[in-house]
Parts: structure tokens; C-alpha cells; sequence
């Protein structure tokens, strides 16, 4: 505990900085409002439900979308891994694709499917595929050759082999290219949110924003950003524990 | 990406044996064709769905029609003058995220204040979803390029810092001290040992932040306005012009594409030295 406390104590400092600044009106409480009156604020919008139904929305949006960018970025991967022909097929693509700056499709998946859910998820599910399908496609890849070839010798079929053999050494990238999509879809949900949207935490930030109630928009960007930063955390604590069999 | 090429390369090797030339020259021929196939497939795909009225125009306009509007743009220069803004955003973000965060990274490894003080902004920092300061940063510093600069710095930046400071950590102990034993002094240790052999880790960061920037750029530009492709995107989906939306995407995607290449083309250059240039398996 006490070196969780001196390890963190420069985020404390300007915490507290902030807080300073604020209260000697050192810049204008518009721009800046205390550290204090925004925790209130986000507490205030915690009791009336706005922001945990927003937050409901938003999370909702984010993980549909994330998991289908794992299922299918996943099959991808390793089908492409696995068998040529896909990988002829789908690897220029994927090349001509990945580059692509995802948050130019915001328009496109609202012309698609207008400015609810699907959109959302759609956009997410686009943006997310590609890095664990590359993620997939080079785990896979690198799965060892002596174990491919002695799992061959013991008479394993090709699909057992798959499983057993391809996809557990294939892991590791994969979960990597999982963490690299984790981050992409906080930053595609906030920024289509803010762009177009009705409910959810960007739509949030945005109107209050609008509003001039600074101190709440505030405490939805400090919780976004916050549920971000867990996300992140708790992914690499499970997948700490799913790796736990290797060395 | 790279390790993708490398496929893509090792699965096109001419098979050995007589006549050597021609089968080489049949094979590119057909690994050349097998390359482009998928990319000609789904143009044709796209056209054909457009045309076949499965969906309205405005859902899916005809490549044709999009290749047609990326053109006039292009005669009118509209389309230089949005793409130019755009790189000019990103790429100054991304100079000034290359300098601060090597800097920065750099600092961090060699002052333990340093360290103390960014260790914990980083690893709390790095996994934000930093766009959410979009607002902030407006509220600021207005919507002009100062702020767009601004956001895609905030976010672009961690990659890079983060990078350095595990690169610069990686560096082998042995080198160091033989360095210090033939009497490098500290500076001839930074430039001559530590920050070449911490340069393609550096490189990997930079790689990340690169795509990154030119996403916040759209972003920014797209809620900010002021010209730019992300911009001249959401004017079009303003006013329901669904063919420059697709045309915004065609060009965006194009803009990445060649900047991504190009960095990889620098790493390329920077690393000539390095055992990744003749590695196959990396």
C-alpha cells in the first residue's frame, strides 16, 4: 500500500495542482473547474442515472462490437494461417485495409444503419477485426513446426491438430492483437459518439459540453477515461492467468 | 504488416529446377495475378451490388461514380488542398510526438526524477481512451490547428514514450560497459551505443503512433470542421452526398496506405545495419 502511494503520488500532485489552479481562478472556472466541484458533479449524475444509463449504452455498443471483431478476426486469422488459398485471397486485402484510418467509416455506418446501436457496432466490429485478425494470423503462423509435425506423426487429423496444436501457441499474439482492439474501441465508440449519437458517453460529453455545465462534462470525460484505463488493467490481469501454462 | 509481406514473399518463391526462367516467369506471372485478384474482385463486387439496385445509391453509390468525384475533385483541387491540411495536422502532431516522446523517453531512463514523476502519467495514461479530451482541448484552445495539433498529440505521443523507455531499457549491460571501458564519455554513450541500439524498438513505437495520428486527424477534423478529408467527409454526410462520403473513405484509406508504406520504407533504410534487414523470420 505504501509503495502503491509513493508510486502513484505525481498523479495525487496534480490532482491537487488542479485543484489549486481552480480554486485561485488562475484560469477561468469555465475552462477550468475544481477538481472538487467535479466530483460532485459526477456523483450528482450517478444518484439521477445519467450517467450510468448512458454508460449502460455506451459498454453495451463497445462489447457487442468487440466480440465480434474477436470471434470473426479470429476464424480469419487463423483460416488464413492455416489454409493458403485464404490467405491468397484475404492477405492483400487485409494489407490494403489495415492502414486505413478507421474513424474515416463513421459516415459510412451512420449512412448504413443511422445513428443508433448498429452503427455504434458496426464501426466497432470494422475497426477491431483487422489487429486480432493479424494478431491471430501471426500467432498461428509461428506455431512450431516439430510440434505440428510430431502432433502429424501421433495421427492427429488436421483439425484436431488445429485445436490442440495451432491455436493454444497461436494465443499469446492473439491476445495481443485482443489488447490493440481493446483500445480501438474506446477511442471508435467515444469519437463516433461525439460525432453522432443520442445516448452514450461521448453523446454525453458533447451536450454537456453544449450546455456550459463544464464540471459534469468533465467528470464523464474523467470516467471515461477511467473505465478505459480498467479495461485495460483487468484484460491483462486475465490474460496473465490464461497464459499461465507457458514457462 | 510486416511479417504479412514476408508471407506473402516466402509462399511467391520460384520453384527450383529447368527451365528455371520460365517457371519463374509463370509463377510471378500468377503470384502477381493472385495479389491483385481479391482487390479486382471486390471493385467489381462493389460495382455490380451498386448497379443491381440490392441497394439505393445513396446506401451504395457505383465505384464509378466515386472514382468519378475523387477525379473532379482532383481537377478542382479541392482534393490536394484537404489532403495537404490533413497531412499538415498529422504530421506535425507526428514530428512533435517523434521529438517530445523520444526525448521525453529518453529523460526517463536516465534521471530517476523523471522517472518517478511520468512512470505513473504513463502507465495510467497510455491505456486511456484519450479523445475523450476532445472537448477539453476544444474548450481550450478553440477548434482551429492548434487544438487539432494538440488532441492527436495527447494521444499519439504515449506509443512513442513508452517505446523508448523499454527500448532504451533493453539495451544489452555488455555493450554499455565495454563502451565506458574504452572511455566513451557520456554523451559519445548516448549518441554512438545507447540510442542506435535502442533504435527499432524506437521505430515500433513510432510505427504505431504514425496510423494513430492520421486517425485522431480525421477525427478532430470531423468535429471541428475546417476543411481537411475528415472535414470535407462530414460536410458531404451533412448534405447526404453519399458518393464523397465514399470517395472521403477511398482517399483517407489511400493517404494511409502510402503513409504506412513509407515508414516502413524509412525503417527499412534506418535499420540497413540491423540482422531484421536480412532476418527472414522477423
Amino acid at each position: 500500500m505504501k509503495n502503491f502511494l509513493i508510486r502513484y503520488f505525481p498523479l495525487v500532485l496534480l490532482a491537487i495542482a488542479w485543484e489549486v489552479v481552480a480554486r485561485l481562478e488562475l484560469v477561468s472556472s469555465s475552462a477550468l473547474p475544481p477538481l472538487s466541484d467535479v466530483i460532485t458533479a459526477g456523483i450528482d449524475m450517478i444518484k439521477d442515472g445519467e450517467l450510468i444509463s448512458n454508460g449502460a449504452a455506451s459498454l453495451y455498443r463497445a462489447g457487442v462490437g468487440l466480440a465480434l471483431a474477436i470471434f470473426v478476426g479470429g476464424i480469419l486469422g487463423v483460416a488464413m494461417a492455416w489454409w493458403k488459398p485464404v490467405n491468397v485471397l484475404l492477405a492483400p486485402l487485409v494489407e490494403i485495409f489495415y492502414p486505413l484510418p478507421k474513424s474515416a467509416l463513421i459516415p459510412v455506418t451512420v449512412i448504413w444503419l443511422g445513428f443508433g446501436d448498429g452503427s455504434k457496432i458496426l464501426l466497432i466490429f470494422l475497426g477491431c477485426m483487422l489487429p486480432v485478425t493479424i494478431g491471430a494470423f501471426n500467432g498461428a503462423r509461428s506455431s512450431e513446426q516439430v510440434l505440428v509435425w510430431s502432433a502429424r506423426s501421433m495421427g492427429a487429423s488436421r483439425l484436431r491438430m488445429l485445436w490442440d496444436v495451432v491455436l493454444p501457441s497461436a494465443m499469446p499474439e492473439l491476445l495481443n492483437g485482443v489488447r490493440t482492439a481493446l483500445a480501438l474501441s474506446f477511442i471508435l465508440l467515444v469519437s463516433s459518439e461525439l460525432i453522432v449519437a443520442q445516448k452514450g458517453f461521448g453523446y454525453l460529453i458533447g451536450s454537456l459540453g453544449a450546455n456550459g455545465t463544464y464540471d459534469a462534462m468533465y467528470a464523464v470525460v474523467l470516467t471515461v477515461a477511467f473505465l478505459g484505463f480498467a479495461a485495460d488493467r483487468l484484460y491483462l490481469n486475465i490474460t496473465k492467468r490464461t497464459l499461465a501454462w507457458r514457462d | 504488416m510486416a511479417r504479412l509481406a514476408q508471407a506473402l514473399s516466402d509462399s511467391g518463391e520460384p520453384p527450383n529446377g529447368t527451365p528455371e526462367k520460365a517457371a519463374r516467369f509463370v509463377y510471378t506471372l500468377v503470384w502477381g495475378f493472385a495479389r491483385i485478384f481479391s482487390v479486382v474482385a471486390l471493385a467489381i463486387a462493389w460495382e455490380v451490388l451498386a448497379r443491381s439496385g440490392t441497394f439505393t445509391p445513396f446506401q451504395l453509390p457505383a465505384l464509378s461514380a466515386v472514382l468519378e468525384r475523387i477525379w473532379s475533385d482532383a481537377v478542382s483541387g479541392d482534393l490536394w488542398i484537404n489532403t495537404a491540411l490533413t497531412l499538415y495536422r498529422a504530421l506535425t502532431a507526428f514530428i512533435i510526438c517523434a521529438i517530445g516522446g523520444v526525448l521525453i523517453g529518453m529523460a526517463m531512463s536516465r534521471n530517476v526524477f523523471a522517472h518517478w514523476f511520468f512512470d505513473p502519467i504513463i502507465s495510467v495514461g497510455f491505456p486511456m481512451p484519450k479523445i475523450a479530451f476532445l472537448p477539453v482541448v476544444i474548450l481550450w484552445l478553440g477548434v482551429y490547428d492548434v487544438s487539432k495539433i494538440t488532441i492527436i498529440v495527447i494521444d499519439a505521443i504515449f506509443p512513442v514514450i513508452a517505446a523508448t523507455v523499454i527500448a532504451i531499457q533493453g539495451v544489452e549491460r555488455e555493450l554499455i560497459w565495454s563502451a565506458r571501458n574504452m572511455g566513451a564519455n557520456n554523451r559519445e554513450l548516448l549518441h554512438q551505443i545507447i540510442l542506435p541500439a535502442a533504435l527499432p524498438q524506437i521505430l515500433t513505437g513510432l510505427q504505431v503512433a504514425l496510423p494513430l495520428s492520421l486517425i485522431v486527424a480525421v477525427v478532430a477534423e470531423m468535429l471541428m470542421g475546417g476543411y481537411g478529408l475528415g472535414g470535407a467527409m462530414m460536410t458531404a454526410s451533412r448534405f447526404a452526398n453519399s458518393t464523397s462520403v465514399f470517395a472521403g473513405i477511398v482517399e483517407i484509406a489511400a493517404v494511409g496506405y502510402v503513409l504506412v508504406k513509407v515508414m516502413a520504407l524509412i525503417r527499412r533504410r534506418l535499420l540497413i545495419w540491423h540482422e531484421e534487414a536480412t532476418d527472414k523470420t522477423a
